[in-house]
């Protein structure tokens, strides 16, 4: 492939301190250097379109990919597809396929289907626990040893104290982190949505806030007894911020992140504009407007290191049932960034440069992976942005297999205008094709 | 009116007295000598039932049958459900041969929403869940009307299991759309969160509720609410929530007491207040017959205008 110089746009490159127009020079899949008006020297010189961003490119660090075991609502193709669609040239994949990925087996198997898929790449993240039983331990060094980058039972909780405490000390033997679903599940019983007066009214059982926090702070504790680097995963209620800014505080290694979902609705949505669409249930659930002005808060100042998805595809099939039987989540991918730019960057709740940190920056560093800055050298992962892009939601043109989304329909400033990874391009918006990126 | 009915949420208080003075003109019917209209001839009811229920499916039935509409009954047990179809494939079976009106009861809450998104079909909410049970409150407020001139001017206290029963999320809406001064009590535990943001008054002191009160309406408590620890014991609830004959010496004179049934002799109410002067519970039940055959007229009326 010829090298490629891209032009006439600005740079966000927070780890770098880069923020202002240079050029960036793509050679052999490589970033080769970034500065101001390069010279061609024999590349292929590419003049973007005025107002776009070059970062590094994005990466989810919580998607389910649902293969191996459940392809009709994902497969590791479809889901690379919807990510480089979104922005993301990287995502992290929890485990709670069929089988779970609690061994080599199944995380080779993920590996490879995203090397034929050849879109984003995938970093596989393993059980904490056998068949996420929450009672004993997975083979995590096996699992390092295949490819995971980090350990979670996601979608359900570490049970026990104990184990946690054991995982947090094993796996801190790898400097791999443990990401936990925090949510104490006596509390949560059969609850299907944010305990207060929407779910009172609605006659829908209720999931409190603090189920969530109170395991967060058992984490945190733990962390801080072990030492072991703990993720908050989909961090929903402002008890649990609480908790992270506590745990920061002392010095814990304590991370966590938030999903758009969670900074831009509210638990309202479960009785207007559709009632009981089961498109706005999800775990957690959507809370309150105080818990979602917290999420803001703290992705204002910096309390919140990340912003996942949770991305979480279901055939319609399994949605179009009573809201109590309707599997918890929504697909994330395709519409985070301009949700982010929507609702964070253009109401000047966070700068591009923190944006940049809450989505490539922090995850690299969480997951211990390469991407997170254009560095000279690294692999020439790469999302151009496309800030004050019109976008319509459609469901029905997202790459993802499923179009469990409440988003349909939204009306939102800011885009993707191309996705490259390896140095090359992987998805180039309809919006930007006459422009050779 | 609108094509279905959901809930007492979706009605004005306009929508809700036409249903009232609609039912006192059906319940005239109810007592002539042949009980029998020619109102909904041709029209066809479908009564489909996930939750066992007596009173609520047997008053149906009778309204559609005084009001010459035929009905037909799926009954959870002998539909296919447990072949594991789906709510939605089962409604669109239904739809497929073209019935003019659904009366559901199932244990999810919204389950009639997500009925009315796919279906032609009108659709009455027979009880969904938690959430309304629209047509107990009509009726409830129908009873308490035969009482009492004006709804506006009463205090209604309500006691039991607050959280888990569509009675009272269809009773507080009714009630507060109509001017009523509500009084909630029950365990906190058994208290929905955020509920007093309706507009209600909300304490755990039943003889603060009671006190001065027009009507008490008593609910419903499930045995096995004991297991999800929310009191501890069947003995103890009575004791402090129960409606006891003391507790009705102490209620204002002319109190009447109302349980949208079945009940719990012993549990939250004495036998001697279910079956004494005060009571109107076999009332309650006449009247539902009423109430619902002007709620099926009303909505079918709808349709004869070509909507």
């Amino acid at each position: 492939m010829p090298s490629r110089l891209l032009k006439g746009a600005r740079v966000v490159d927070p780890a770098n301190g880069r923020n202002g127009e240079f050029d960036v020079l793509i050679e052999n899949g490589r970033i080769a250097r970034v500065g101001k008006d390069l010279p061609a020297e024999g590349s292929s010189v590419v003049e973007l379109p005025r107002g776009l961003i070059i970062c590094p490119g994005l990466i989810d660090m919580h998607v389910h990919l649902r293969e191996p075991g459940q392809e009709h609502k994902e497969t590791v193709a479809t889901g690379t597809a919807a990510a480089v669609a979104g922005g993301f040239t990287a995502v992290a994949c929890m485990p709670n396929t069929s089988p779970v990925n609690d061994n080599a087996g199944v995380t080779g198997y993920i590996l490879r289907k995203a090397a034929d898929a050849s879109l984003a790449r995938v970093y596989p993240i393993g059980a904490v626990s056998r068949g996420q039983l929450g009672e004993q331990l997975a083979d995590i060094a096996e699992l390092r040893e295949a490819g995971c980058v980090a350990i979670t039972d996601d979608g359900r909780p570490v049970a026990t104290a104990l184990l946690m405490r054991r995982a947090l000390e094993y796996a801190g033997m790898f400097n791999m982190a443990v990401i936990e679903h925090c949510e104490d599940q006596t509390l949560k019983g059969d609850g299907v949505a944010h305990e207060g007066f929407q779910a009172s009214t609605l006659g829908l059982r209720g999931i409190p806030g603090v189920a969530e926090s109170i395991m967060a702070l058992r984490d945190i504790s733990l962390a801080e007894l072990t030492g072991g680097a703990v993720h908050i995963a989909h961090m929903s209620a402002r008890q649990s911020l609480d908790a992270v800014r506590y745990g920061k505080a002392r010095g814990a290694r304590v991370t966590c992140e938030v999903t758009p979902h969670h900074f831009v609705l509210t638990d309202e949505m479960l009785g207007a504009p559709v009632p009981y669409d089961t498109n706005v249930k999800m775990n957690p659930p959507l809370r309150d407007a105080a818990d979602r002005d917290a999420m803001l808060q703290g992705l204002a100042d910096g309390s919140v290191d990340v912003i996942a998805t949770d991305h979480a595809p279901h055939h319609y099939d399994e949605k179009q049932v009573e809201f109590d039987h309707a599997p918890f989540g929504i697909t994330g991918l395709e519409t985070a960034l301009s949700l982010c730019f929507d609702r964070l960057v253009h109401p000047g709740i966070v700068s591009m440069s923190r944006l940049i940190e809450l989505l490539a920056v922090n995850p690299a560093r969480i997951l211990h992976v390469p991407g997170g800055s254009l560095s000279a050298g690294a692999p020439a992962d790469i999302t151009i942005l496309a800030p004050d892009l019109p976008v319509t939601v459609s469901a029905a043109r997202m790459r993802s297999k499923s179009k469990n989304t409440p988003f349909d329909g939204w009306q939102l400033r800011g885009g993707v205008a191309a996705t490259i990874v390896d140095g090359r391009t992987v998805y180039l918006n309809d919006e930007f094709a006459s422009s050779r990126i | 009116m609108k094509k279905d009915l959901l809930g007492i949420a979706d009605l004005s208080p306009e929508e809700i007295y036409q249903i009232l003075d609609t039912a006192e003109a059906m319940r005239e019917i109810g007592e002539r000598p042949i009980k029998k209209v020619p109102t909904l001839r041709g029209k066809t009811i479908v009564n489909l039932f996930y939750e066992p229920s007596t009173r609520t499916r047997t008053s149906f039935e009778i309204a559609e049958k005084r009001l010459s509409a035929d009905t037909l009954n799926i009954a959870v047990a002998t539909s296919s459900v447990l072949k594991g179809e789906t709510l939605a494939d089962t409604a669109m079976n239904i739809e497929a041969m073209a019935p003019d009106m659904i009366v559901l009861r199932h244990a999810s809450s919204g389950a009639c929403h997500l009925l009315s998104r796919i279906c032609r079909s009108r659709i009455i909410n027979a009880g969904d869940g938690m959430h309304e049970h629209p047509t107990q409150a009509l009726l409830d407020a129908f009873t308490i009307r035969q009482h009492n001139q004006y709804i506006d001017r009463l205090k209604v206290a309500i006691v039991g299991d607050l959280l888990h029963s569509r009675v009272l999320r269809s009773n507080v809406l009714l009630l507060t759309k109509l001017g009523a001064d509500v009084w909630l009590s029950g365990p906190p535990t058994l208290m929905p969160p955020g509920i007093e943001r309706v507009g209600v008054h909300v304490t755990t002191s039943v003889d603060e509720a009671v006190a001065d009160a027009d009507v008490i309406m008593m609910l419903r408590i499930q045995q096995e609410r004991m297991q999800g620890s929310f009191f501890p014991s069947l003995r103890e609830y009575f004791n402090v929530f129960g409606m006891t004959a003391e507790r009705v010496r102490r209620a204002k004179p002319g109190v009447i007491i109302m349980h949208p049934g079945p009940i719990n002799r012993g549990v939250e109410i004495a036998s001697e207040v279910a079956d004494g002067p005060y009571s109107v519970i076999l009332e309650q039940v006449a009247n539902g017959v009423a109430v619902r055959m002007a709620v099926l007229y009303l909505l079918a009326g709808g349709v004869e205008e070509g909507d």
